[in-house]
C-alpha cells in the first residue's frame, strides 16, 4: 500500500495502473447500464408508448 | 380573513407573485413524480441519483470528521473508519458524477431549454473538483503537506495564490467545510429543480421533436395513474 503506484506507459500516454483501472470499470459499469435490462412495473410496460 | 383576502389579491404582492410563479414554473407533479416517461426505464438514468447519495454519504460524514477533529480521525479507529467513509464516498460521488456526464453528452441532455441545467452540471464539477483539492490539503498528514509545497508554485504561476495559499492550512480547511460545500449543496439542488421543472430530456429523435416534456401517453408507473 505504501509502495509508489507502476505506471502503464504507452507513446505520450502515461497513467497510473490504479487510475487505468479505475477508469476502465467506469467504461465497463455505463456499458453494462445501457444494455441491462431495467425493472418495470407491474403493469407490464414493454418499453414502448401507450 | 378580510385583511387577508385584500392581500392576496392584491397584484403587488411580491409573496403572491412569487407563489403563483412557483404554481406556474414548479408544480408538485413535477416536482415529486410517481410516474416518469417510458424513456426513463434505463439504468443510465440511476447515475445521477447515486452521485447525490454518495452526496449525501459525503456531508454526512464531513460533518462528523469537522465536529470531532483531526487527533480522532488519524488516532482512533472509529476516526479512520470515518475518515475512510468520507474519502471513498468522495470517490463514488466522482465516479458516478462523471458517468452521469457521460450519460447526458451521449443522449444531448442540453435539448429543448435545458442548457442552463447542463451548464450549472459543468459548474458543480468543477467546484467539486475544488472541494476535493482543498480536502486532500486539510488531511494533516504528509499527502497534504507534499500536495500543498508542490501546488502553490501552480497556484502562483496563475497569479491565484496572493488570494489562495494553499500552504495556509486554516483558509484550506474553512474552505473545504464551510464554503465550497456550501456552494456545491445550492448548486446541486439548482439543478435538480431544473430537471424536475422541464423534466427528463426525451431521447434523440431521427424525425425531429420539440417537445420539451413527455406526453400523457409517454407515461407508465404507478397503477391507475393516467393522464
Amino acid at each position: 500500500m505504501d509502495s509508489p503506484a507502476t505506471y502503464f506507459h504507452w507513446g505520450f500516454i502515461l497513467i497510473s495502473v490504479p487510475n487505468l483501472v479505475v477508469i476502465g470499470g467506469m467504461i465497463v459499469l455505463f456499458a453494462i447500464a445501457l444494455v441491462a435490462p431495467f425493472p418495470h412495473s407491474e403493469e407490464g410496460d414493454d418499453g414502448h408508448d401507450k | 380573513m378580510a385583511t387577508t383576502n385584500s392581500v392576496a389579491s392584491n397584484p403587488k404582492s411580491w409573496t403572491l407573485r412569487l407563489r403563483k410563479a412557483i404554481d406556474r414554473h414548479l408544480p408538485m407533479d413535477h416536482l415529486l413524480p410517481d410516474r416518469q416517461p417510458y424513456y426513463v426505464g434505463s439504468w443510465v438514468y440511476v447515475f445521477g441519483v447515486v452521485t447525490i447519495a454518495a452526496l449525501v454519504w459525503v456531508v454526512v460524514s464531513g460533518v462528523v470528521l469537522s465536529f470531532m477533529g483531526p487527533q480522532w480521525w488519524h488516532d482512533s479507529r472509529l476516526g479512520r473508519f470515518f475518515n475512510s467513509l468520507h474519502f471513498w464516498s468522495v470517490q463514488l460521488f466522482f465516479i458516478f458524477m462523471v458517468l452521469h456526464l457521460w450519460g447526458q453528452y451521449f443522449m444531448a441532455g442540453w435539448r429543448s431549454g435545458r442548457a442552463a441545467t447542463w451548464m450549472i452540471g459543468v459548474v458543480i464539477f468543477a467546484v467539486s473538483i475544488l472541494t476535493a483539492f482543498t480536502g486532500y490539503l486539510s488531511q494533516q498528514n504528509f499527502d497534504s503537506q507534499f500536495i500543498a509545497i508542490n501546488a502553490k508554485d501552480a497556484m502562483n504561476a496563475a497569479g491565484a495564490g496572493a488570494f489562495f495559499n494553499v500552504l495556509n492550512f486554516g483558509q484550506m480547511y474553512g474552505l473545504h467545510v464551510m464554503l465550497l460545500p456550501i456552494g456545491v449543496t445550492i448548486l446541486v439542488v439548482i439543478h435538480i429543480v431544473m430537471v424536475r421543472t422541464r423534466g427528463v430530456v426525451k431521447p434523440i429523435d431521427p424525425e425531429g421533436s420539440s417537445r420539451s416534456h413527455g406526453e400523457a401517453s409517454d407515461f407508465v408507473g404507478i397503477k391507475g395513474s393516467v393522464k
